[in-house]
């Protein structure tokens, strides 16, 4: 057993870092497909490259406080940007998000290009993430010759992450609810809905940030929406969907991963491609007991 | 931290030189091929946002890549033609998929272009990363369509661009009225016969072509820009979709000769970035300098509107004076008006010499007066203010306290026409409802301003 274990630990990492990194998206997703913030979803997926960027260059390393830091305050100068633009500049709420994020994500890849050999980021990394490389790249405690290793590094920013995640759920999941469900009544109830807005983009931001190792910028538009997206399509509770979505994720995980050492493919985008199959799964089944449904009362019928 | 030192180099100017000396033909030919494709995606992008649908091109693009690398695999070759039938077929399964979610799901529209965008670009890139694993000639080269690199087209690609961008343009001249019809009020379109489906769907053919062939120079993950901004920006410049258009195709055009000759300068730099930040450039300068729309001008009009009623309404607080004193005198202390009108002194004086500016105050021992232009003034605001108490007082059924609020706001934007009209309306037009009297017109109550 220890020696499969042994064998076995750089894709026991990997599996582990990839679910947690599912599950945290799919959970944040809930809410933007709840609050119908897809978009806004894309958008701060696809600026945080700029975040992290910007943070490594102004600050020179890729600690996870500074990255945590940049991505979030883009991610939220971007929620920001794309909501003056709708206001000031007359402009469609889509249209706004589309300038803005895309100005964004052409930045960040042209500094990209800039400092290349100097940011330790290249253009494939943006978009498959490295996570077939997240087991070689381990927090050591202690000394390198004979501190204790700790684990994969992107491992416990996801870690963190998700604790966060799941905290702020656990502890706000009332305000969250009156908030995705029935904003106007929120407001009718003195609940600060801006507040929770920028806060739920705030997560968005955190996510997608902890994500990028593993997974890179545009991949994890399709964690965050598409389990979600199943989810909603089945739940019936808010705890319902939240648990729906999680599950959603894992399977995702799991069947992506065997997709990927079977084709020998990126393991990040088959984790994405599985995610949408069983999406497709779940909408041809809800069609066919649709359908079942309506024989059923045409034949009651006649 | 060690600087950008590309443009630095010497030769960069006399490569420039000789870009425009046209000695590289194959530069030449990226540049007329990006400029069609500026204007044509400009210009169909900018029904998609008519349309209301600003994103629907950014989902496209992300959904032809699959089908670019499906037909690499199936066919092995890196054909243009080859390439092009691939991508439009998956955007096309794409926007199906877009249309088809929302209607029969719970899943909302903004909901299903993320999905499909995603799913489709992580499947594009699966399959990317499958075809680099495997032993096949040509693959080389197939991950520039991400982010799109010019330098990197051939004479094959431009000619396909060039055609289909030419198409692009000649349908949307051709159907324009239909197109700007449906865009604007479908139902009426609806009611007048049109086939509202059969031109939709060519105007979704139109938007992923331009999306398709916009692949190799822009790259799949900025098109939507590409489609939107120009747009976005040009509609501040007009109100006619003509012009729209038309400007939108020259900021499309523009945003592409900038970037095709950064990218030619220096050929490590993806050109869709650079065109995405040209344009954005130009679209913050159209949201500031645009006249009309533009944010400046839009603060400028605000601020002098601001002044005008400081303004007139220190002329209508003269005139009070004035009255108070049974107009044996036009002069007054600063202290006289301040008690009246409460503001900081320094802002009233620049006030009062705005309006000895204009001839209608001027300096007196005492402090300042009013010039004959200026009580003229002062009377027929002050006589307009009244007309509409005595308006309200009499139809709209308010208190006194109410209608002065009103009438404070009104002074400044009734125009001769409306004080006769009301004038002729009212059953006494000699005081007011707080018991003032109301100025007579003068002979030439002409709006002096």
């Amino acid at each position: 057993m220890t020696t499969f274990i042994q064998d076995h630990l750089s894709d026991l990492w990997i599996l582990a870092t990839a679910s947690l990194v599912a599950i945290s998206c799919a959970l944040v997703g809930v809410f933007l497909i709840l609050r119908r913030q897809s978009l806004m979803g894309d958008a701060i997926s696809h600026s945080v490259l700029l975040g992290i960027v910007l943070a490594f260059m102004l600050s020179g390393t890729r600690d996870l406080p500074v990255l945590l830091g940049g991505a979030v305050l883009i991610g939220l100068v971007t929620a920001w940007l794309s909501d003056s633009l709708h206001k000031v500049g007359n402009l469609q709420k889509d249209a706004g998000i589309g300038i803005v994020f895309t100005l964004f994500f052409a930045i960040g890849v042209i500094l990209i290009s800039l400092y290349a050999g100097q940011i330790d980021l290249d253009q494939e990394c943006v978009l498959y993430g490295e996570i077939a490389f997240v087991p070689f790249d381990t927090i050591i405690w202690g000394d390198m010759e004979n501190g204790i290793d700790l684990g994969p590094r992107a491992f416990w920013s996801i870690a963190i992450v998700f604790a966060l995640v799941l905290a702020s759920i656990w502890i706000a999941f009332g305000r969250l609810q009156t908030v995705s469900f029935h904003p106007s009544l929120a407001a009718s109830l003195g609940i600060n809905v801006l507040f929770w807005h920028y806060f739920l983009m705030t997560l968005v931001s955190l996510t997608t940030v902890a994500s990028f190792d593993a997974v890179g910028a545009i991949l994890v538009v399709a964690l965050l929406v598409i389990p979600a997206a199943s989810a909603y399509l089945l739940a019936k509770s808010l705890k319902n969907m939240l648990w729906l979505a999680a599950l959603y994720a894992e399977v995702a995980v799991l069947t992506g991963y065997a997709l990927a050492v079977w084709l020998d493919s990126s393991i990040s985008a088959s984790i994405a491609v599985c995610a949408g199959l069983l999406l497709f799964l779940t909408v041809v089944g809800l069609q066919i007991h649709k359908l079942r449904l309506q024989k059923r009362a045409v034949k009651t019928l006649a | 931290m060690q600087d950008f030192t590309l443009l630095n180099q010497p030769d960069v100017w006399e490569l420039w030189l000789s870009f425009w000396r046209f000695e590289d033909i194959n530069a030449l030919w990226v540049l007329m091929g990006s400029l069609l494709l500026g204007m044509g995606a400009a210009v169909i992008g900018s029904f998609a946002f008519l349309r209301k649908r600003s994103l629907i091109g950014d989902a496209l693009a992300h959904a032809a890549l699959p089908g670019v690398m499906t037909a690499f695999l199936l066919f092995h070759s890196r054909d243009p033609w080859i390439m092009f039938s691939g991508a439009l077929a998956s955007s096309f399964i794409g926007f199906f998929i877009i249309d088809w979610l929302p209607k029969h799901t719970k899943i909302k529209p903004d909901a299903a272009l993320a999905i499909t965008l995603s799913f489709f670009f992580a499947l594009g890139l699966m399959l990317l990363s499958y075809i680099q694993g495997l032993e096949v000639e040509n693959k080389s080269g197939l991950d520039k369509i991400l982010f799109g690199q010019a330098a990197a087209m051939t004479q094959d690609d431009i000619r396909l661009l060039a055609y289909v961008t030419v198409f692009i343009l000649l349908v949307v001249t051709l159907f324009f009225h239909k197109f700007r019809l449906i865009a604007f009020n479908r139902l009426y379109a609806q009611s007048l016969g049109i086939n509202i489906a059969f031109y939709e769907l060519v105007l979704a053919l139109l938007i992923v072509m331009a999306v398709v062939v916009g692949l190799q120079l822009v790259g799949v993950v900025l098109m939507a820009a590409v489609l939107l901004t120009p747009m976005a920006a040009a509609r501040l410049w007009s109100d006619n979709l003509k012009t729209i258009l038309l400007i939108a195709g020259l900021l499309g055009a523009l945003s592409a000769l900038i970037s095709t000759q950064i990218s030619y300068l220096a050929p490590a730099m993806p050109t869709g970035p650079w065109m995405v930040v040209s344009l954005a450039i130009l679209f913050v300068a159209s949201l500031l300098f645009a006249p009309q729309k533009g944010l400046l001008q839009r603060a400028w009009q605000q601020r002098r509107l601001r002044h005008k009623v400081a303004e007139e309404n220190l002329l209508r607080t003269l005139y009070k004076l004035c009255e108070r004193g049974d107009f044996h005198t036009r002069s007054f202390s600063l202290a006289e008006i301040q008690a009246l009108r409460a503001m900081p002194v320094s802002r009233l004086q620049i006030h009062l010499q705005r309006l000895a500016k204009n001839g209608l105050v001027s300096h007196c021992p005492q402090g300042w007066c009013l010039t004959d232009a200026g009580f003229e003034q002062a009377s027929l605001l002050t006589r307009r203010h009244r007309l509409w108490e005595s308006y309200l007082n009499e139809r709209a059924d308010l208190t006194p306290e109410q209608i002065h609020l009103q009438a404070e706001r009104i002074e400044h934007i009734l125009t001769d026409e409306q004080s006769r009209q009301i004038e002729a309306e009212l059953s006494s037009t000699q005081t007011d409802p707080h018991g003032q009297p109301i100025p007579a017109a003068t002979a030439k109550s002409g709006d002096a301003r």
